[in-house]
């Protein structure tokens, strides 16, 4: 009975192999942020990767109504000049 | 009419005098006084840097107004900018609510002024 295959030993719950699962949470809907304003370029660098691009709902975990109106402020603030389209290490 | 609330975005170009700036400037607070409309405040960010260049200029005079006016207000800004050679890009958007109180509660010094975010990189990378 001893032809335990590596595959057999391999602990899936143990400890190391947990990722701890931030909960996360929409911060809009936590602090209660009705409108996000275009010309705010630091609070929408958070919402934004190294190159410039906009992250998805699902990392931020930001809901889809505000999500929505992140993407709708960034395009502005891009078409304004305030943020660029394309960057490397924006941050 | 009733009045809506408008928020309106010009970037001047560099080469004009703080004089001439302000003469641009002042030439739209009258527009929006002429057709019936309120100045309801404004912000000017000066001389700050594009994040890319725009017709071939990377700095620019930030200015931005927030005004009440007729539904019907929107085309003529927008030709008075379009022919104004002086404005490189503007932004004309109708304010909600929100974004209303958001904007009252700025004037009164509960939220910080947004200030551009410099970027860290000395030219404007292309």
């Amino acid at each position: 009975m001893s032809g335990k295959s590596a595959q057999d030993s391999y602990n899936f719950n143990s400890q190391q192999n947990q990722v701890i699962i931030k909960k996360k949470y929409c911060r809009f809907k936590k602090h209660n942020i009705k409108y996000i304003d275009y010309k705010d370029s630091n609070f929408l660098l958070k919402f934004m990767n190294e190159q410039g691009k906009i992250l998805p709902g699902r990392i931020t975990g930001t809901s889809d109504k505000y999500q929505r109106k992140v993407g709708t402020a960034i395009k502005r603030a891009r078409f304004m000049a305030i943020l660029p389209y394309v960057a490397d290490g924006l941050k | 009419m009733s009045l809506v609330n408008y928020e309106s975005a010009i970037i001047l170009t560099p080469v004009l005098s703080e004089a001439q700036m302000q003469e641009a400037v002042k030439s739209y607070r009258q527009l929006v006084a002429e057709h019936g409309g309120v100045m309801v405040g404004e912000t000017n960010w000066g001389l700050t840097k594009l994040a890319y260049p725009i017709k071939k200029k990377s700095t620019g005079f930030y200015h931005f107004f927030e005004f009440q006016a007729n539904s019907d207000f929107q085309a003529l800004l927008e030709t008075a900018y379009s022919r104004d050679e002086r404005v490189l890009r503007f932004l004309n958007l109708k304010l909600d609510k929100h974004a209303v109180v958001y904007n009252e509660r700025k004037r009164k010094g509960e939220i910080a002024p947004a200030k551009k975010y410099e970027s860290k990189e000395g030219g404007s990378s292309i």
